[in-house]
């Protein structure tokens, strides 16, 4: 298992070098141009200038070095001065990785958004979990009762209905009729204490709503389906045979390994919280990760969408380290090495 | 409009005099605005986007604006500089502008002619990448004669000097700020470009770019009672729908910007009595591009240049063909509503340079279209497609993906099927449509398409360098890295004559004559077929008094005198 | 347990193949849901293939005088804010919607169970098909969008014409681009299937790979797959729609079930109906797809067919 461990991580280094090319690679080949937003009151010859300022003059793999350069030594490296609080080297001549759109340090952008995608996302996340398991046990366990047939109602509107058809829906009925939830979310808000608590999850309410009927509807389907396998099985028979209680057959043996395959589901789905939702994010004003990588695509802000990207391979790669060994303890008739 | 306009001044006015605490500055508490697109840097030198400029405007002021009425209002100056009071040389090579005495920044330090001089150094200089280097174009000098004096030199005669520092897209920055955040720097200073020191009634508190901003009052600021509102949350993001709802129906902001939603749900929202619309009218029009040349993709490197003509748009015949076969009230109706007006002009306003001698396009006529189509030797065909000599009047539509621009492409789709012209639609991300990228073919400067649609305008009131925009030597090429903004591939000497007679003429009326001569010859060719006059559409609470719609400035130029009222 | 494929084969001896797909019928059709899921897909079906022919109104044609009204005997669904019918749009978006659903969500599975199956049963292959699947997690998928439509749109659009030649980029698009999350589910089973007895005495009984895939390891990893078909169908029916939202689709006069729900949200509180009969063609869709693979994830467990 260690061993496995140490050849998987030293592995994931050529690998997300490769990632790191293809997405440099692909963003560079991509039509779109950060002058393509600006007013068309602005002629040509100032476009061409604003593009050389920002560094397009320069060839391909220059830049490519630089950023890499910039993202596996310097920001580091600021980071570090940060903790220790005092300079290491030559800090205000090491170039940082820069928004064209904002001129600002990527990295700063990131830490800034991280926050509210955390609130909202992740928080959707661990609800649609809370929501999900316990209607995939009890839609498995009573297959085809009322219950099941509901829940698989649920996770099948949830899951064909689109996030900015729901998001819509809840605005419109508790924010405008009945005026009790806020349509768009202040990221400026900190809580301090209780009241500042309560407006922040009034403020939550509606995207975390809106992502984890959504989570929650594909985490239930994934749940039913395993427990519906499991519960076939003949260690199950065996169990009930011995005369072992129906609550612990089901709670204990069932669920645990029917859980073996939903926790990959879900370890694997924790980058995409990082990644934020783009949609609900847009629709609620949220302006988290999400709406940070759509701006810049958008914006044609590759320094940015690069970075934001690659961070999340990075997080891609290390969730689905996490989800293969999450495998070999919860199960262990599988054996790596 | 008018009406409305003067009914608001005079509410504003009376408010005013009814409470006593207006007269105290930030006594209105927080102002909520929210623009749907979210300001990503608050040095408008270094970003064009509306947003950014808008944004930057409550803090960094010009030295004059231009009010609603596109008139010249001076700002941080006594006066404009004409020929008539001396600012501006007889020789139209210089303008010098006089700084009042007693301005100060929001640091409390003074605004001297320095920093003037400083503010057009950093938007020159060659590595800035300054988004606003054409306002200075044939600059050859900026001179401090003294504290409060600036000179600014032209290379040639400027029949219109008022491009550096008039309008908020080219303000006043501060010199001790700036210093060594010049040309390749420049990008460098993030406090700097996220916190500018301004002398306008606000100052940045915090800068989340692309996000929110908030602002608070600036308490050093020159109007002893002004602001009234003593913070201002700037809050970014989402589609224009929504931000409409946001404060004609649940009334969370007090202003929203640009609105461009179909008419119908921005009625049924003002109904819930939360807010109100307000619109303006500048110099933007929705038209559709013809093409000259052949965009066939057989053409290899060739296609879209002037090498090969159209097959069928060089026939005058057509082109007005499919200019009245189109009901352009009904693209107003289903697409803008109060927001646009019908037009026959690539160049509807300022009023002055307004031309009437194009309103045959204003009524639709199918009639006359099919009889110009038939006159012309095209026949209908078994598809019910004209076609003449194997030529089919075949088109690809194309222009940016929109909701509205997808319901117009529908709309005229449908008008020219009527006359027999059969058309494919495509629409474009915008961010690669208006993309100057070299590898993408779906540019609109490429135009690889037989029309494009797109609205475009120009800055400030003159349109000395928009007009230019169609002579021959603007047409993209690959020569030119397809960098011009002839789209249309329009060339004709006589309309070249009257660009240069027009660089050189002072006198307005002689300018209003000639431009307008350039607009008809546009259109008499149907180089251009203009479809509606856009207007700027923004909505405030009913709660919030003082707005000044303007569509020649930064929307928010008078935010100084924004307040709140009780809506009556 | 082991028995059951045991029972299988002797039955395929006697009469090969046609009693096992009987067998999968006959516990199909005792599945009610399955049964219904079927009858509202077929009459789903039925409705775009043969509704054009009966509400003749053309889905693009704007009576701009008729716009926004409410269900009507002449718009039975209404009509929207340019006045098209809704009916004869929803008709005709439904053919397109399924049509990219279906080839979509198969691509998708196609490469995901390939991909899956490969890696979880063979060792050495299973490093570098993960790490291609990290790739495609970790790619950014708006600008590869761009990119492929970039290369391709022009090319495919001569090739066949404006409509074939998007539709094939689409699905194409969507298949290679969501087949990511079956692939990891597959391989996880199959890595945990490789270790089970039945496969063991198989392999030690001297079964061929491609038969130990085939006749052990497929049918027991149907029912992920089977999730992940109706989870495919819906979001490929979705991301169509988001593409034509970026100006990647398809033209914009050509409707879809997708771009009919994203274009009507903001007439939700104008006319209801305008998103009520898109929103309810896609969940009957998905829902129906759901059940019948439901049913035919019951009926071709041998153990449950048993019973």
């Amino acid at each position: 298992m260690f061993r496995y461990t140490i050849r998987r991580l030293l592995f994931a280094i050529p690998t997300l070098l490769v990632i790191s090319f293809i997405i440099f690679a692909l963003l560079d080949l991509a039509p779109g141009d950060p002058t393509g937003n600006l007013p068309l009151t602005i002629d040509a010859k100032t476009r061409e200038a604003i593009r050389i300022s920002l560094g397009l003059g320069e060839p391909f793999h220059i830049r490519y070095i630089a950023w890499l350069n910039q993202f596996f030594i310097n920001e580091p490296l600021n980071i570090l001065e940060e903790w220790w609080g005092s300079p290491i080297g030559d800090s205000a001549g090491r170039m940082r990785i820069r928004s064209w759109s904002t001129r600002s340090p990527v990295v700063d952008l990131i830490v800034e958004r991280t926050p509210q995608t955390l609130w909202v996302v992740g928080m959707s996340y661990v609800v649609g979990i809370l929501i999900a398991i316990p209607i995939g046990v009890i839609s498995a366990y009573r297959q085809y009762s009322w219950i099941d047939q509901a829940g698989t109602l649920f996770s099948m509107i949830g899951f064909s209905v689109p996030t900015f058809f729901t998001g819509l829906v809840l605005i419109v009925i508790f924010s405008v009729n009945l005026n009790w939830l806020p349509m768009i979310y202040d990221t400026t808000h900190t809580v301090t204490g209780w009241d500042s608590f309560i407006v922040q999850v009034k403020q939550i309410a509606m995207p975390v709503m809106v992502l984890a009927l959504f989570n929650a509807a594909q985490i239930s389907r994934f749940m039913r389906s395993s427990m519906l396998d499991n519960l076939n099985q003949d260690y199950v028979r065996t169990a009930r045979a011995k005369g072992m209680k129906e609550h612990i057959v089901v709670m204990v043996h069932v669920l645990r390994n029917s859980l073996i395959p939903v926790v990959t589901v879900i370890a694997l789905g924790v980058p995409q919280i990082f990644g934020g939702a783009i949609i609900t994010e847009q629709i609620f004003r949220v302006n988290g990760l999400g709406a940070l990588l759509i701006g810049g695509i958008e914006a044609a802000d590759i320094p940015l969408v690069q970075t934001l990207t690659f961070i999340f391979a990075v997080l891609i790669v290390g969730f689905n380290l996490i989800a293969d060994l999450l495998y070999g303890i919860l199960d262990p008739r599988i054996r790596y090495d | 409009m008018q009406i409305s306009k003067k009914l608001l001044m005079t509410a504003a006015a009376v408010s005013l005099l009814a409470s006593p605490a207006l007269a105290e500055r930030g006594a209105d508490g927080q102002l909520n605005i929210l623009y749907w697109q979210a300001p990503s840097i608050a040095n408008p030198y270094l970003s064009g986007g509306t947003k950014d400029i808008e944004s930057a405007s409550l803090v960094l002021e010009p030295l004059a604006y231009y009010d609603e009425n596109g008139a010249m209002v001076p700002n941080l100056v006594a006066e404009i500089p004409t020929v008539e009071n001396g600012g501006v040389s007889a020789d139209l090579t210089s303008i010098t502008w006089k700084l009042m005495p007693g301005t100060v920044w929001s640091d409390g330090s003074p605004l001297t002619s320095a920093d003037v001089v400083f503010s057009g150094d950093y938007c020159m200089h060659p590595d800035g990448g300054c988004n606003a280097s054409t306002n200075f174009t044939d600059v050859t000098s900026i001179e401090a004669i003294d504290d409060l004096t600036v000179k600014i030199t032209f290379g040639v005669a400027k029949p219109f000097p008022y491009g550096p520092f008039v309008g908020t897209t080219v303000p006043i920055i501060q010199k001790a700020q700036f210093e060594n955040c010049m040309g390749a720097k420049a990008p460098e200073c993030t406090a700097q470009n996220f916190g500018p020191v301004g002398t306008g009634p606000y100052k940045v508190t915090e800068f989340k770019a692309n996000d929110v901003v908030l602002y608070e009052m600036n308490d050093k600021f020159r109007e002893a009672d002004k602001p009234h509102f003593s913070n201002i949350l700037f809050k970014g993001g989402g589609d224009a729908a929504s931000a409409a709802r946001s404060v004609l129906e649940t009334g969370e902001f007090d202003y929203a910007w640009n609105l461009q939603v179909e008419p119908e749900i921005l009625t049924q929202m003002i109904a819930a009595g939360k807010g109100t619309v307000v619109t303006s009218f500048g110099t933007s029009v929705e038209r559709l591009m013809v093409q000259s040349t052949n965009p066939d993709a057989a053409l290899g490197d060739e296609r879209g240049t002037v090498a090969h003509p159209h097959p069928f748009l060089t026939d005058k015949a057509v082109r007005r063909a499919l200019s009245i076969a189109i009901d352009r009230q009904i693209l107003v109706d289903a697409g803008y509503g109060a927001a646009g007006q019908v037009t026959c002009n690539v160049l509807p306003a300022p009023a002055v340079y307004a031309s009437t001698a194009n309103d045959w396009c204003k009524t639709q006529d199918v009639a006359g279209a099919n009889k110009l189509l038939d006159d012309a030797g095209w026949a209908k065909g078994s598809d019910g497609v004209r076609a003449k000599d194997g030529v089919r009047l075949s088109i690809l539509y194309q222009t940016s993906t929109n909701s509205v621009r997808q319901g117009t492409q529908a709309l005229v789709k449908q008008m020219w099927g009527e006359i027999g012209v059969e058309t494919e639609l495509k629409n474009i991300s915008a961010s690669v449509f208006f993309g100057g990228d070299q590898s993408s073919p779906d540019t609109f400067q490429k135009f690889f398409s037989d029309v494009e649609m797109y609205t475009n305008n120009f800055d400030g009131t003159d349109p000395e360098k928009y007009m230019a925009s169609w002579t021959c030597k603007e047409i993209p090429a690959p020569a030119n890295q397809w960098l011009g903004n002839n789209m249309p591939r329009f060339c004709d000497p006589a309309y070249d004559a009257l660009s240069s007679e027009l660089g050189t003429t002072a006198s307005l009326e002689k300018r209003a004559e000639i431009a307008m001569k350039m607009n008809d010859m546009l259109m008499e060719y149907g180089a251009i077929i203009p479809l509606i006059h856009r207007g700027d559409v923004s909505a405030h609470a009913v709660t919030l008094g003082g707005v000044l719609m303007n569509s020649w400035d930064s929307e928010l130029w008078n935010v100084k005198d924004w307040h709140r009222k009780n809506p009556s | 347990m082991t028995d059951a494929p045991a029972i299988s084969a002797k039955i395929e001896e006697h009469q090969p193949h046609r009693s096992l797909w009987w067998d999968v019928w006959a516990q199909f059709s005792t599945h009610r849901g399955a049964l219904a899921g079927a009858a509202v897909f077929a009459l789903i079906v039925l409705a775009v293939a043969i509704g054009p022919f009966l509400h003749t109104i053309d889905p693009g044609y704007l009576d701009y005088k008729a716009k926004n009204l409410g269900p009507s005997w002449v718009h039975p669904f209404g009509t929207d804010n340019l006045g098209r019918d809704m009916l004869a749009q929803v008709l005709a978006g439904g053919r397109v919607s399924m049509a990219v659903g279906f080839t979509a969500m198969s691509l998708s599975l196609l490469v995901g169970a390939l991909v899956g199956v490969m890696a979880g049963f063979f060792r050495w292959l299973d490093g570098p098909l993960m790490r291609l699947t990290d790739l495609f997690l970790a790619l950014p998928l708006l600008p590869l969008l761009l990119v492929i439509i970039m290369l391709f749109r022009d090319t495919l659009r001569r090739a066949f014409g404006p409509e074939t030649g998007i539709f094939l980029l689409i699905v194409f698009v969507i298949g290679i681009t969501s087949w990511m999350q079956t692939a990891r589910i597959v391989r996880g089973d199959v890595l945990a299937l490789k270790e089970r007895e039945f496969v063991l005495a198989a392999r030690s009984i001297g079964t061929r790979e491609r038969r130990v895939i085939t006749r052990h390891i497929l049918p027991n990893v149907l029912s992920p797959v089977m999730v992940s078909a109706t989870l495919g169908l819906a979001n490929a029916i979705i991301t169509e729609s988001a593409l034509s939202f970026l100006g990647l689709g398809f033209p914009s006069d050509f409707p879809t079930w997708g771009r009919l729900l994203f274009d009507g949200k903001d007439f939700l509180t104008l006319t209801p109906v305008r998103v009520l009969w898109p929103g309810l063609a896609i969940s009957l869709t998905v829902l129906s797809v759901n059940f019948m693979g439901d049913g035919l994830r019951d009926a071709l467990d041998p153990r449950i067919r048993g019973r």
